[in-house]
Parts: C-alpha cells; sequence; structure tokens
C-alpha cells in the first residue's frame, strides 16, 4: 500500500490505490480559490466556463438581491454554518469582503433568498473543486 | 454592490434551479450527454418540487 495513497476506488472487485499528484492538489486548491479553476488547469475550458459562469452568477446575484455576508466570530451556530458556506466560495468571498460589498443584516423578503443563493455558490464551488481533484486523479473521465 | 435586484418567489427559485443544475450536470456526470440530461433532469425536478410545495401551501392556507 503506497504510503501517499489518497483513496482506494473498487473496479470490479478490485481495490485500487492511487497517488495524489501536484496536478490534483493544484485543482483543488485553484478550483477552491476559483470558481472552475482545476478545470482550466486541466484544459477542460468549456467545463470551466460553465462552471465559472455558474457560480459567480448565483453569487453576485445574491449580492445583487442584498443578501448577507457572513463574519467569522459572530457567536451563532447558523451564523458560522453560513460563514463556511460564504467562504468556500474562496476568491470571491475575499473579493466582497474586500470591496466591503454584501449586507451585515436581511431587510427584505428577498434578501433571505439572496443570503441563500450565496451560500449555495460557496458549496457549488467546493463540490466543483473536488470534481476537478477527481478528474487529475483519474477517478472520472 | 449598490445595484438591486428584486426577484419574485417563482424567478428566484427558477433562477437557482438553472444555476444549481448546471453545476450538478457537470460534476456528478462523467460524458457530455449524461451531463446534459441530468441538467436537464435537476431543473425539471427543482421547478416541478417548487411548483407542487407552492401548491401544497396553499391547500393548507385554505
Amino acid at each position: 500500500m503506497p504510503g501517499k495513497a489518497d483513496t482506494v476506488s473498487r473496479n470490479m472487485g478490485v481495490k485500487v490505490a492511487r497517488r495524489v499528484t501536484k496536478l490534483a492538489v493544484g485543482s483543488l486548491l485553484l478550483g477552491c480559490l476559483i470558481p472552475g479553476g482545476g478545470h482550466f488547469l486541466q484544459g477542460r475550458f468549456y467545463r470551466g466556463l460553465l462552471l465559472l459562469s455558474s457560480i459567480a452568477g448565483l453569487f453576485f446575484m445574491g449580492l445583487m438581491m442584498q443578501g448577507k455576508i457572513y463574519l467569522l466570530n459572530s457567536g451563532d451556530i447558523l451564523d458560522m454554518l453560513g460563514f463556511i458556506g460564504d467562504l468556500c466560495a474562496g476568491g470571491l468571498y475575499f473579493l466582497t469582503r474586500a470591496m466591503d460589498w454584501g449586507h451585515g443584516a436581511i431587510q427584505l423578503a428577498t434578501a433571505d433568498y439572496g443570503t441563500k443563493f450565496i451560500i449555495v455558490a460557496g458549496l457549488l464551488n467546493f463540490i466543483s473543486a473536488v470534481d476537478a481533484y477527481d478528474i487529475a486523479m483519474g477517478k472520472k473521465p | 454592490m449598490t445595484e438591486t435586484l428584486t426577484l419574485s418567489h417563482l424567478t428566484a427559485a427558477i433562477t437557482f434551479a438553472f444555476f444549481v443544475s448546471i453545476v450538478f450536470g457537470i460534476t456528478q456526470r462523467n460524458t457530455p450527454r449524461t451531463m446534459l440530461r441530468y441538467g436537464v433532469y435537476c431543473f425539471c425536478m427543482f421547478v416541478l418540487g417548487t411548483v407542487v410545495v407552492g401548491w401544497a401551501m396553499w391547500l393548507m392556507k385554505r
């Protein structure tokens, strides 16, 4: 069993260990930072473009709907979960904080939807980063 | 960000379904054809679920 074996997948009952590559780690990190970045790194331009436009579109629509941006150390457990969701958006979240976009409190009914848009955009970004990692590891074509 | 976007509940749900279905399709399937089919399936399920739950809430309110 290799020391750096990441996971063991099952293919027709045979366990196959795969080594973690630099490309896989780079895809995961870049994908976390930029939506679709991991796919761009591997030359999957159209997938990356679709992921970038979808996740960024959802995130910015949430901002335009006056969605709330969660901050660290808010004290409430639900706010902490919201912060984790927002943080998964990576570069989009840091850009939003740097530009002071977003709202601290929900004032409209649709702003609650906007808040959910932003959180889901972050979670989708994490899914897409893991997808890029899987592609680099050869688990997915 | 100073621009304000005001969507109806249905429009917000459909917009949400559209973007999420694209990501689900790409990440959860392997070939372009199955990605498209799964994305369309997810979109239809999101929208259908919204309509069904909306009518269920309307019935509960009456």
